[in-house]
């Protein structure tokens, strides 16, 4: 049934810490294994070792560059920005790279499931995770057209639609250890970047991260509610001032008595 | 959006064959043309012939077609779902109204038949329509003029159509019609033109900044894409070939679609309203409203594509 569930308290979804992510695609890559193989796979591949390679990943990692400086004025005066926060003062001096995983954020709102013509996509109401059953989908991908996070991918080889199940069938595995029991992309990661918990609960680790953190979720504005959080980075170290000369400049007298004389003994 | 030919296909032609029905529905339950029953039942044939070849073309667009039945189950939420039911309402009530028309002519099942023709035709226009307003996603389509001009569309060529198959039974407009079709061309050429006013304006409001929520850190530009070859994101959303052809192609279709159909309104207005004539604009009318539809995708940036550039 594409109708929306009733809200639930549990909401299952990622936290991605944007400071800490060193764009390995560690997670991009564990992912693809684990659900090639997975209730939801495989994850077949067009034309793999050939000229052009094409097939689904449900976690992709961009890498951007964000200029120094405050951002330049937006070209339409009537254009929002994501987080509203004022943080002009984070904007770094020098330039930062800002590595960006990209995947399912798991919206409360989720037109990708309300727009589907078949009840092939759906959202659980026990936990929020959002789903296709690839034995409903016809491929008309028009789930894909209503994501603007582009977390949903085509298989031209299977002819559905398909998507991150943040491991569903990790994260309720009995036969599989209790700390296995999480998204393969959360225990690949070498940074431990990314966090899986319910952001349903205030008192979870993920939801305190998100509030000491501001955690935000992109595109606020078009209202799908994403679930998933990023961590923004955090103000990066001015490089200018510690190449400042002026900081190398140090003054014997505030020295220590036996570090004075033995530099005094040096200095001759 | 990469424009599928198949959808383009789809919409031009269901549209005209649903603005036939609505037409001979229209004309069935207000005033009956003085026709024998074959020829006042060959529009109907045709207007549903349209259609369903749309929704084969629209069929083949599917990755897996077997299960398309299961399109008719999420009416509750789903607008493609909703059109798969209204189209299919529409091929019920226009078997309906031809075999009133063929067996009692002039009974009242005709007419009831016929307003319900027409009620869904409508609907399933406007179905379509909201399938591509409903995206949030896509600026160029999430907008007032696009319900409007899809309607005014399937009406115009559907009346195309319609005046066509009649011209063959020597059925000559009379100057009010040549005057409205050439009036709805002129409109249909100016909804047009406001559209593309609207999308140059409002297009593409979501920058890579917005998207990745950086923005506010500085100006932001992708270094390292995630992968170096394409994938079903950039082949589907990412299509660049309108940008460099919209300039041409825009002022074709205005000619196409609005123009040339006007001056053949203002011919049957003039009581030159010949199969020739009729022809002419019905070719001119459904090659422009091809190049139109292709442009409506063409043209239409999804917002995934800030991710890549």
């Amino acid at each position: 049934m594409t109708a929306l569930p009733l809200p639930s308290p549990r909401k299952l979804g990622l936290v991605i810490d944007l400071d800490t992510c060193v764009g390995c695609h560690a997670c991009a890559v564990a992912c693809k294994e684990w659900n090639e193989q997975g209730a939801f796979g495989p994850l077949p591949d067009q034309d793999p070792y050939g000229a052009e390679p094409l097939g689904v990943w449900f976690n992709r990692v961009h890498t951007y560059e964000v200029a120094a400086g405050n951002p330049l004025p937006p070209p339409t005066p009537a254009r929002a920005i994501a987080p509203a926060a004022s943080a002009a003062a984070a904007a770094p001096a020098q330039g930062m790279t800002v590595h960006f995983p990209r995947s399912c954020l798991h919206c409360e709102d989720a037109a990708c499931v309300t727009v589907c013509p078949t009840g092939a996509s759906y959202k659980r109401a026990s936990d929020g995770i959002v789903l296709v059953d690839e034995d409903k989908c016809i491929g008309c991908k028009l789930c894909a057209w209503a994501c603007p996070y582009g977390a949903r991918e085509y298989s031209e080889v299977r002819g559905v639609m398909q998507k991150c199940t943040l491991c569903v069938d990790r994260i309720y595995n009995e036969s599989l250890d209790p700390a296995d029991r999480q998204p393969a992309c959360v225990l690949a990661c070498p940074t431990r970047a990314r966090h899986f918990g319910d952001l349903g609960d205030p008192g979870s680790e993920v939801s305190r991260l998100v509030a000491a953190r501001e955690g935000y979720a992109p595109l606020p504005e078009l209202g799908y509610r994403p679930v998933n959080r990023y961590l923004p980075p955090r103000p990066r170290r001015d490089g200018a001032a510690a190449a400042d000369p002026a900081a190398e400049r140090f003054d014997a007298s505030r020295l220590p008595p036996l570090l004075r004389w033995a530099d005094r003994l040096l200095s001759r | 959006m990469h424009p599928a030919l198949s959808v383009v296909v789809f919409t031009t032609l269901s549209g005209a064959g649903l603005g036939v029905l609505f037409l001979a529905a229209l004309l069935q339950s207000l005033a009956p043309l003085p026709l024998s029953r074959e020829l006042a039942v060959a529009p109907v044939a045709v207007g549903a012939a349209l259609l369903v070849a749309g929704l084969g073309s629209a069929f083949f667009h599917l990755g897996r077609p077997g299960r398309a039945w299961r399109a008719f189950s999420q009416w509750r939420t789903s607008w493609l779902s909703r059109e798969a039911v209204a189209a299919t309402a529409t091929l019920g009530a226009g078997a309906a109204m031809a075999a009133c028309m063929w067996i009692a002519p002039g009974g009242t099942g005709a007419t009831t038949a016929a307003i319900i023709l027409a009620g869904c035709s409508v609907a399933t226009v406007y179905a379509t329509a909201c399938i591509y307003t409903s995206l949030r996603t896509i600026p160029a389509w999430h907008n007032a003029w696009v319900a409007p001009t899809f309607l005014l569309a399937a009406g115009l060529s559907g009346a195309a159509v319609f005046w066509l198959l009649l011209s063959f039974a020597f059925w000559r407009p009379g100057r009010a019609e040549g005057l409205v079709f050439a009036l709805a061309a002129v409109g249909f050429a100016l909804a047009k033109v406001g559209y593309w006013r609207h999308i140059d304006r409002h297009g593409a409001k979501l920058d890579t900044g917005a998207v990745t929520g950086l923005a506010r850190f500085g100006s932001v530009r992708p270094a390292e894409a995630p992968h170096t070859e394409a994938n079903f994101l950039l082949r589907e959303m990412g299509f660049v070939l309108a940008r460099r052809h919209a300039r041409r192609l825009r002022p074709c279709a205005v000619v196409l679609c609005g123009v040339a159909p006007a001056v053949g309104g203002l011919l049957a207005f003039a009581g030159l309203g010949g199969t020739a004539v009729a022809a002419t604009a019905t070719l001119s009318l459904l090659a422009g409203l091809l190049v139109e539809r292709w442009l409506f995708f063409a043209q239409a940036r999804h917002v995934v594509v800030a991710y890549y550039r």
